[in-house]
């Protein structure tokens, strides 16, 4: 299996469009071939086959041979890459809601004691 | 449990978090729209923030930089494009010079804040972060921790390194 380190910027392009971001769902089975994927949408061969020329220079999808077909074939490894990514910036936002959690908790103290005195006034 | 749901999508490179606090949506406003508050919780012990500027009004722009333990201090900064006090804020932004000013050559990202009040004394917070790129992911993450950017690079070397991924 080819794999080839994602280029992010043309990762990004690619994942800027509809029809280019369902191109690459329908391709992790790996069972179509650009005519077949075209049938899918409502625009020219011409430009699904555009579509797919795009994701395959962002490292998003390879074309392989299975037998006489040629099919289009997701690769994962780029989507993993952005969702080992996403699992990072999870722990970061926990965290910070951690330190917002023990922030309330602290001045949930103090809130009671200014509106305690206001009372009294 | 704070943290009640979180949502990743991997294709558009999106992060949605949503908590609850026992708390009212006052208070929770104020951890947005205080800077000394907001201090206290946006970067780790080990690399406290500091909000040399902020102004939460549209339009408006907020400044930070965070201090490591070992003196580097990388910058930061959001432009405010929407306020609704108490309940809505959309951030836009990335890293930013030594002097404030945007660094034009790295990513944006977007920030969109929601808080609601789901019970008496009890408020849900939800924030979405948008990514316009994994690298952008990247260097957000680099930010604030000491070995980031190393960490990132090394999972991308792992994953390169495994074999066809079933998932």
């Amino acid at each position: 299996m080819q794999i080839a380190p994602p280029d992010f910027d043309r990762v990004f392009a690619a994942f800027a469009d509809h029809t280019r971001r369902d191109i690459v769902r329908r391709a992790i089975s790996a069972e179509e071939g650009v005519l077949e994927l075209a049938s899918h949408y409502p625009m020219s061969f011409a430009a699904v086959q555009k579509h797919v020329a795009v994701l395959e220079r962002a490292g998003l999808i390879t074309k392989q041979r299975i037998g006489r077909r040629r099919v289009v074939r997701t690769n994962l490894e780029a989507l993993l890459v952005a969702r080992r990514l996403l699992d990072q910036y999870e722990e970061l936002w926990r965290a910070r809601i951690d330190r917002m959690d023990e922030l309330i908790a602290e001045t949930a103290g103090a809130i009671d004691t200014v509106e305690t005195k206001a009372k009294k006034r | 449990m704070t943290v009640i749901a979180v949502r990743k999508d991997p294709q558009r490179l999106t992060l949605t978090v949503e908590a609850e606090f026992d708390a009212s949506v006052e208070r929770i406003w104020q951890l947005w729209a205080d800077p000394r508050k907001l201090e206290r919780w946006w970067g780790p012990p080990t690399y406290p923030a500091t909000f040399t500027k902020h102004d939460l009004a549209p339009g408006g722009r907020i400044e930070y930089y965070m201090t490591g333990a070992a003196g580097d201090q990388p910058h930061g900064y959001w432009d405010v494009l929407e306020v609704e006090p108490p309940r809505r804020i959309l951030l836009r932004g990335g890293i930013a010079n030594a002097d404030g000013t945007p660094n034009t050559d790295t990513p944006i990202s977007t920030i969109r804040v929601g808080i609601e009040e789901v019970a008496q004394g009890r408020t849900r917070m939800s924030i979405e972060n948008v990514f316009p790129s994994t690298e952008a992911m990247e260097q957000v993450l680099a930010m604030g921790t000491d070995e980031g950017q190393s960490q990132a690079v090394s999972q991308i070397d792992d994953i390169l390194a495994e074999e066809a991924i079933q998932s």
